[in-house]
């Protein structure tokens, strides 16, 4: 007997349990997912409310919320004219930036300049104005956004960029410029100015004459950057409203920082 | 099989979990190979001998790998050409030379060397010998960078392994070459080594198949471009590190192109096994 109210008081609490908590389900950008799945915990253990954060890139994202497969999506771009359906919430900036090694003489680039470097047309520095050494293109490989993003902006097929050294994370891109002064490459405008800041032998150039920095990606000038954005279906419901204002709240602005991005501004 | 009537029960034991032991491994590893071949199946049936080819495309659909395939062996080849001639030379001279008191230190240390991880040596490599061959041949990450962090990698392991083999011959043998007026080094030379030769080949063998499946140290000096090097000093990409590079951000077919690297990695260890593993049986040891 004693048992069986065992089972039966546990059959309750678990009924119980299905009542009174909620449950989110997020998916979309592999960029944004790492971020937002350490929000979620944070959000978890202040509410209780259970979140499920999924990987499979932005294209998912979307038309998962379509579909209702997700109550949140997660875009790592700006909604584009034929997603008026859905509603967006930017929850932070993501910019990439051109890095040099700190002893390289040449301050700035132009896109034209820094087309012709990645194409291999301009393969030394004193072309643009610097030392007579041979270029280091350090470039992404393939599938990352970061690389799409570049790509897009300097208007490059990757099939023509001729690289001397493919990377996959940001901090080892960052290794390879520092030690390498004829290197060229582009990371996450976050990393880059910690590394720099904390004494990593890199410079930061500025791209279309606006500096590459925080600020610059917070105030929207920067030319090369994102957003990092949470989109719903028509307006959110009630669960997914709390969890996108907690998402934007200052309670979770040093997780963004932590991953190198730029807490968008409220 | 009638033998096993006869064995104490915690024996037979002992022969059941061996078998069940035996079993999980080698269904594990079949396993893995039908799950590759089921995931790639379709895809290879369309690409066909496309995934021969060089250039590797994936955001234009071209998935050739010929060139990573070279990648990983010619790195690999290099690292055991520098590597397994100092292990068996140090491990020749560390038994039949060295002082006693030399002997055990530097073993000790060739054992701590192997226990280092593999993602420390990478790193050296992209901080200190990058950067420092960067200094004579641009840009520094390159097939030989790969195959010195490697060679590191696997020469504590082939000179254990070495050690352990000259370890193992009968003593009667150098004390009959003694006997025979031979000089130290015309021993090591004539019947040492050669006797030791086959259990040496297959340790190095093993390093070799190491080195073929190291992924982070690799990935981080050999500089991944995906190329036919010209040079020792133009950077390679390896099966493994193109897995490793691009599996996280991969979807649709360009990710059974990532499994399909990896089938390509099973098959060519598989073939290097089998050749030295003949190689091996053909090999007599001075009687």
């Amino acid at each position: 007997m004693k048992g069986y109210w065992g089972i039966v008081a546990l059959t309750a609490a678990l009924a119980a349990c299905g009542q009174t908590t909620d449950k989110l389900v997020l998916t979309g950008s592999s960029t944004m997912a790492p971020v937002i799945a350490e929000v979620a915990e944070r959000y978890e253990a202040q509410t209780g409310v259970q979140v499920d954060v999924q990987s499979g890139g932005t294209g998912r994202g979307v038309s998962d919320v379509r579909q209702g497969l997700a109550d949140i999506g997660m875009a790592s771009r700006a909604l584009h004219s034929d997603e008026g359906d859905l509603t967006s919430f930017t929850v932070a900036q993501d910019g990439i930036a051109l890095i040099v090694h700190r002893d390289n003489p040449v301050s700035a680039l132009s896109d034209d300049q820094v087309r012709a470097i990645y194409q291999g047309s301009t393969d030394n520095w004193r072309a643009v104005g610097g030392e007579n050494r041979p270029i280091t293109v350090v470039n992404k490989a393939e599938g990352r956004s970061t690389l799409e993003l570049f790509l897009e902006y300097f208007q490059l097929e990757n099939r023509n960029v001729q690289a001397d050294v493919v990377i996959g994370e940001n901090q080892q891109g960052i290794k390879v410029v520092a030690g390498d002064p004829a290197a060229i490459g582009y990371v996450s405008i976050g990393s880059a100015e910690y590394e720099a800041q904390a004494g990593t032998s890199i410079r930061l150039l500025p791209l279309g004459g606006v500096a590459a920095r925080i600020e610059t990606v917070n105030g929207k000038r920067y030319p090369l950057r994102r957003e990092l954005n949470l989109v719903v279906k028509g307006e959110p419901a009630d669960a997914a409203r709390a969890f996108i204002d907690f998402a934007h709240s200052d309670a979770v602005a040093d997780l963004y920082r932590d991953h190198y991005f730029v807490p968008a501004q409220r | 099989m009638t033998i096993t009537l006869f064995l104490p029960s915690a024996d037979r034991g002992l022969r059941w979990l061996l078998r069940l032991s035996a079993l999980l491994s080698a269904a594990s590893l079949g396993g893995i190979v039908l799950v590759l071949l089921w995931r790639t199946g379709p895809f290879l049936w369309s690409q066909g001998g496309a995934v021969f080819a060089s250039g590797w495309h994936p955001g234009a659909g071209e998935y050739g790998m010929a060139a990573m395939i070279a990648g990983s062996l010619l790195v690999s080849l290099l690292a055991l050409a520098m590597a397994a001639p100092v292990a068996v030379t140090l491990a020749a001279w560390l038994r039949y030379y060295a002082p006693a008191a030399l002997r055990r230190p530097t073993l000790i240390l060739v054992e701590l060397m192997a226990g280092i991880p593999s993602v420390v040596y990478g790193l050296w490599g992209l901080l200190v010998l990058v950067p420092w061959i960067n200094r004579w041949a641009p840009p520094g990450a390159s097939w030989l960078a790969g195959s010195l962090v490697l060679a590191l990698m696997i020469l504590p392991l082939a000179l254990l392994v070495t050690d352990t083999a000259l370890r193992q011959l009968p003593p009667t043998w150098s004390r009959a070459g003694e006997a025979l007026a031979l000089s130290r080094f015309g021993v090591l030379r004539r019947v040492l080594l050669p006797g030791a030769a086959p259990s040496i080949l297959s340790g190095v063998v093993l390093q070799f198949g190491r080195a073929l499946g190291e992924t982070m140290a690799v990935l981080m000096v050999c500089g991944n471009v995906v190329q036919w090097p010209h040079s020792v000093f133009d950077p390679v990409r390896t099966l493994t590190a193109n897995i490793a590079l691009e599996m996280a951000y991969a979807t649709g077919e360009h990710r059974v192109a990532l499994f399909v690297s990896g089938l390509m990695l099973i098959s060519v260890t598989a073939v290097l096994l089998t050749l030295a593993w003949r190689l091996r049986g053909h090999q007599h040891a001075p009687q």
